[in-house]
């Protein structure tokens, strides 16, 4: 093999790489806290009613867990403004990464809540707790505790999805890859680095998760998402 | 100027590139499912370093975009001297992916075979393959079928990021008449409605697994 590596090409387009870096993790935590907040609004909404609603959230969820993230964007970004919406890259790809990931945390956190016994919610009740009261204590935290885990999992999962914006021009860090690619031709190096880049803020996330699970939940919760390394949502 | 609408020629194109899809998933299942296998049978190993070693792939791979995996496959295969047709780049970039995932699925099923079968299997002087063969792995695979299908929709939806690097399947033939037919909403609607009838019966699949499971085990 005639090829010679150069990353040193790669260091005078450092800027071009942070800025994808800092709008890979803008969305990430962006999309995160609103795709999770989204999952425990329509998580409870389908445990408290049933009939339309809850045949709405699950259809919801089964819609989106059952096409492809990349086909969503498309959704967002080229079709939406067939309807009048137009949006720039950046918003598709924050509501497209929402949209996705609201309905996985809405299918882990409901399983978290129909693991709560039933017995639980009674003993809540009969200590004088009001329906609020149990809701919160009883029901959606300690099931919110007990998922934890797997959510982590899904939002690691997500930050890594959100390379796919690439395809619909988002500048995140895979659109930076392939600016610099075609800036210097040096295709491999770079996606040596991005792919490493990426690795390194994977472990840095996880690592995050799990010190707000110890802040959150405590120790129990924290130790568990540390060591899962997939746990399957499904 | 006139365009193409979205009509009839134009969802059988769709359908002649979901062909692909469900090629390149097989693919995918079958090559990442021998490589996983050996993988996830390193990760129980006995010996210390091939635990390590199987352990630092899994973390890897899961702690990657599987798009970094498909430009690193199709510019490296190039880089090699080796002029393949796309369809090679995906399909050793989506088993790569695929052993990784099922790899660390099927260790925690082995693993989730109780210690007495193998403490019995032990005292009946078996060997270490003969435990695996007629003892631990049987019960595994039972346990390991709900996920492994669950997983195989994971694969499905993301062979559609091959089509970033121009592999022509379902997702790239929705580009292509979007291109031709300036719909899109109409085009991708049907390109994630092409989607869903692979994927939901297999999530419906998955999800039956798992009750039948539940009745069945004594937990």
């Amino acid at each position: 093999m005639s090829y010679t590596f150069q990353f040193g090409v790669i260091a005078q387009y450092q800027d071009v790489i942070l800025s994808g870096i800092w709008l890979t993790i803008k969305l990430s935590v962006m999309s995160i806290i609103l795709g999770c907040a989204a999952g425990i609004v329509l998580a409870s909404l389908r445990s408290v009613r049933g009939g339309v609603v809850r045949f709405l959230v699950d259809a919801y969820v089964e819609i989106i867990r059952n096409t492809p993230f990349l086909i969503q964007l498309f959704i967002v970004y080229f079709g939406l403004p067939g309807l009048g919406l137009r949006v720039g890259a950046d918003t598709a790809a924050l509501i497209g990464m929402t949209i996705n990931l609201a309905a996985y945390s809405t299918e882990i956190i409901r399983a978290g809540i129909e693991a709560v016994h039933k017995s639980q919610i009674e003993a809540g009740e009969a200590l004088g707790f009001t329906r609020f009261q149990v809701y919160r204590h009883v029901i959606i935290i300690p099931a919110l505790a007990k998922v934890y885990p797997a959510l982590c999992s899904q939002f690691v999962l997500m930050m890594l999805a959100s390379s796919i914006c690439s395809a619909i021009s988002t500048n995140e860090l895979a659109a930076s890859a392939a600016f610099i690619e075609s800036q210097s031709y040096r295709s491999f190096e770079v996606y040596i680095v991005v792919t490493l880049i990426y690795l390194a803020l994977a472990l840095c996330l996880r690592a995050v998760l799990a010190l707000v699970g110890l802040w959150l939940f405590g120790r129990r919760v924290a130790r568990r998402t540390a060591t899962a390394v997939a746990e399957e949502a499904a | 100027m006139t365009f193409r609408t979205f009509g009839p020629d134009e969802f059988l194109f769709l359908l002649s590139g979901l062909q692909w899809t469900v090629l390149l998933t097989i693919i995918a299942l079958i090559g990442g499912g021998v490589t996983g296998f050996l993988i996830a049978l390193a990760r129980v190993s006995s010996l210390q370093w091939l635990r390590i070693a199987a352990g630092t792939y899994i973390q890897i791979i899961q702690g990657i975009p599987v798009l970094m995996i498909l430009f690193l496959s199709y510019y490296g295969l190039g880089l090699a001297g080796l002029d393949l047709p796309p369809l090679f780049a995906a399909g050793a970039s989506m088993t790569v992916y695929a052993s990784g995932y099922l790899a660390e699925i099927w260790r925690g099923c082995i693993q989730s075979v109780p210690k007495q079968q193998w403490e019995a299997s032990e005292s009946l002087a078996m060997t270490r393959a003969q435990q695996y063969r007629y003892v631990v792995l049987p019960q595994a695979l039972r346990i390991s079928l709900p996920s492994t299908v669950g997983f195989a929709v994971q694969v499905v939806k993301n062979t559609s990021i091959a089509s970033i690097i121009g592999f022509v399947e379902l997702a790239r033939a929705g580009q292509l008449i979007n291109n031709a037919t300036f719909q899109p909403f109409r085009v991708f609607v049907a390109v994630a409605a092409l989607y869903f009838v692979v994927c939901y019966p297999l999530s419906q699949l998955s999800r039956w697994l798992e009750r039948r499971l539940h009745v069945g085990s004594h937990r």
